[in-house]
């Protein structure tokens, strides 16, 4: 069964067009995430999805339902916004209760349903509070609170953590991720944040410019990207590229993953120490080459590096990849 | 920097200028409101004294409940100020809603065209709006005054709304469209209470002149009946006699119902002109 699909989905505002052509067929139970720099169109995607805009062309299939047509309310969704979006007039409870009272629920299924979600959110001792009165932790999650009463057949999540801060986008990380496995519904997730991206997926849509460059899991897209952008996207820090030719590669560009270099006096490429930036678990080199290239190496564990100190690296060839100039990927 | 701003000479000055500033503003009213309680003689021989045993007098406030029918002058122009700006702000909150949230072909210039009413004063169209009255009938009538009243007011209104309703998050209304609210609910239970305190100002910058205007009562309505009070006031000041007393009078009564609609609105205005700038 498909919980969603997208057929040829077009979206322009005026003359600029901002979703070219993407097709999409998302699996019951997934977990989806769009992922992609800022303007490449992953918000409007889900604003399409969700009904809030329409598509210029294409077509819109949730839960095997046709809804190109059809209104936000009677899609069978709901979404999670950034800015949480809670009513500020209502209280908790009322901010879940109104979209189950507009679709003409029967009283006691709203408090059951209210009383669950509390429950598997611990929000029930906020339940009478006003939105104004909650941290911006507990008000995001009467925004989850308040998806979950209405017991979607997809859920929509508008880059919903960033405006956490770090450690509370760490536990609500994991939250969402439980919450996933608890109800096993289909969900799809937008950010600009890879380590949410690679974290929670089931498969990563990565996109640019409004359009899909890859989809995959996302060990298949780290591994085995596409092309040089998808490449440079997923991983922190992101791949190394290099000019090819001085190193006897094939191809344009050369990429190598900071992890799969080494240090070493007698290595391929020679450079002096720039910055280092010691994270305890890990020290992180970056290195100007002397082809003026910058170079980040991730060495697992503490080292005694310098600014200024030169430098020679290795790498290994089996775990490059090769893109030509346009950036696309050159398998051998 | 907070120090600074407890600095005692600097709270002396800006205090010192906020009082010059009040005493100034007080003056006239407070001249107004002493004198209304004086004989006429009082009046001119000591403008600025207090009422005192001697000189103290209501006959003012006398000849102005005896003469004419004050109460009914009362009731048209709080029917008027009330009705009018209910219109105004209902049709501008609205307008400024569709101009803010939807996008269709031609928004730019609609929202410049009712903003030319800023530039446009009303009364240049008198001639055309007496015409067009007499035509219709309502000559003579509170409605005249409330649909020209509420034209005079809606393009402020569009203007100053449309910007306050922009800044309402996106997020908010498009959470109530997947809830299933209509346009309608999400404009009135969502939008309007979050632009409250600039449907405050909106309010205090159109009552006002709505309340003193002499203008179109004179022209429009000058039937005994439908007589507003700063109409109705003018029967005192004569070409070769002015019964001061009177006069004061009626202008001191005419304050007080706009002063409490002030306050009434001024807790929101308050919080509607700093808005923008504290956050």
């Amino acid at each position: 069964m498909t919980a969603l699909l997208l057929e040829n989905v077009n979206k322009s505002f005026g003359e600029v067009h901002v979703l070219k052509d993407i097709n999409l067929e998302v699996a019951d139970r997934e977990f989806i995430v769009f992922v992609g720099p800022s303007g490449c169109g992953k918000s409007t995607l889900l604003r399409v999805i969700a009904g809030l805009e329409d598509a210029t062309s294409g077509r819109v299939t949730i839960n095997g339902r046709d809804v190109t047509r059809t209104p936000p309310a009677k899609r069978g969704i709901s979404m999670v916004f950034q800015s949480y979006a809670l009513y500020p007039h209502l209280d908790v409870e009322g901010n879940m209760a109104l979209g189950l009272r507009q679709a003409g629920e029967d009283r006691g299924v709203i408090a059951e349903r209210i009383a669950a979600a509390a429950k598997m959110l611990s929000l029930e001792p906020y339940l009478k509070r006003r939105p104004a009165e909650l941290s911006g932790g507990q008000r995001q999650r009467v925004a989850i609170g308040r998806a979950i009463v209405r017991k979607p057949d997809l859920f929509l999540f508008d880059e919903p953590l960033s405006n956490l801060d770090a450690a509370l986008r760490m536990a609500t990380r994991v939250e969402i991720a439980q919450l996933h496995r608890n109800l096993g519904a289909s969900m799809i997730y937008v950010t600009h944040d890879q380590t949410e991206a690679m974290t929670l997926a089931d498969r990563i849509v990565v996109l640019r410019d409004g359009r899909i460059e890859q989809v995959g899991s996302p060990m298949a897209l780290y591994n085995d990207p596409a092309n040089q952008f998808v490449a440079g996207f997923l991983g922190a820090p992101s791949m190394n590229f290099l000019a090819a030719g001085p190193l006897g590669a094939p191809g344009a560009v050369l990429g190598v993953r900071p992890e799969y270099l080494s240090v070493s006096a007698t290595g391929a490429i020679q450079g002096r120490v720039a910055h280092v930036e010691r994270l305890g678990g890990d020290t992180n080199l970056l290195v100007t080459t002397r082809a003026e290239e910058t170079v980040t190496v991730r060495l697992f564990g503490q080292h005694d590096h310098r600014v200024g100190e030169e430098i020679g690296l290795d790498f290994d060839r089996a775990r490059t990849l090769s893109f030509d100039a346009e950036g696309k990927r050159l398998r051998a | 920097m907070h120090k600074a701003r407890h600095n005692p000479l600097n709270s002396l000055a800006a205090h010192a200028a906020l009082l010059t500033w009040t005493a100034v503003a007080l003056f006239p009213v407070v001249v107004i409101l002493v004198n209304s309680f004086k004989t006429r003689k009082a009046i001119f021989r000591e403008p600025l004294a207090l009422p005192d045993a001697d000189s103290f007098s209501l006959v003012g406030y006398q000849t102005v409940l005896k003469q004419g029918d004050f109460f009914l002058y009362f009731q048209n122009s709080m029917i008027v100020t009330v009705v009018s700006l209910f219109f105004v702000l209902l049709f501008g909150a609205m307008a400024a809603f569709a101009l803010s949230e939807y996008r269709f072909r031609g928004n730019t210039l609609m929202g410049l065209y009712l903003a030319l009413g800023i530039m446009i004063p009303i009364r240049i169209g008198t001639v055309a709006i007496l015409d067009l009255m007499v035509q219709t009938g309502l000559v003579n009538t509170l409605w005249a005054l409330i649909l020209v009243y509420t034209a005079q007011g809606l393009p402020l209104a569009v203007f100053i709304l449309s910007e306050f309703m922009r800044q309402v998050s996106d997020d908010l209304k498009n959470a109530g469209r997947i809830d299933g609210l209509s346009e309608y609910t999400i404009f009135f239970r969502l939008v309007l209470p979050l632009v409250r305190p600039a449907m405050a100002t909106v309010a205090v910058f159109n009552m006002i002149p709505i309340w003193n205007d002499l203008w179109f009562p004179l022209i429009l309505a000058p039937g005994e009946a439908t007589k507003t009070l700063t109409l109705g006031s003018q029967v005192f000041i004569g070409q070769f006699v002015t019964d001061w007393n009177a006069v004061l009078s009626a202008l001191s009564l005419a304050i007080l119902p706009v002063l409490i609609l002030y306050v009434v609105f001024s807790r929101q205005l308050i919080r509607g002109i700093t808005s923008g700038a504290v956050k």
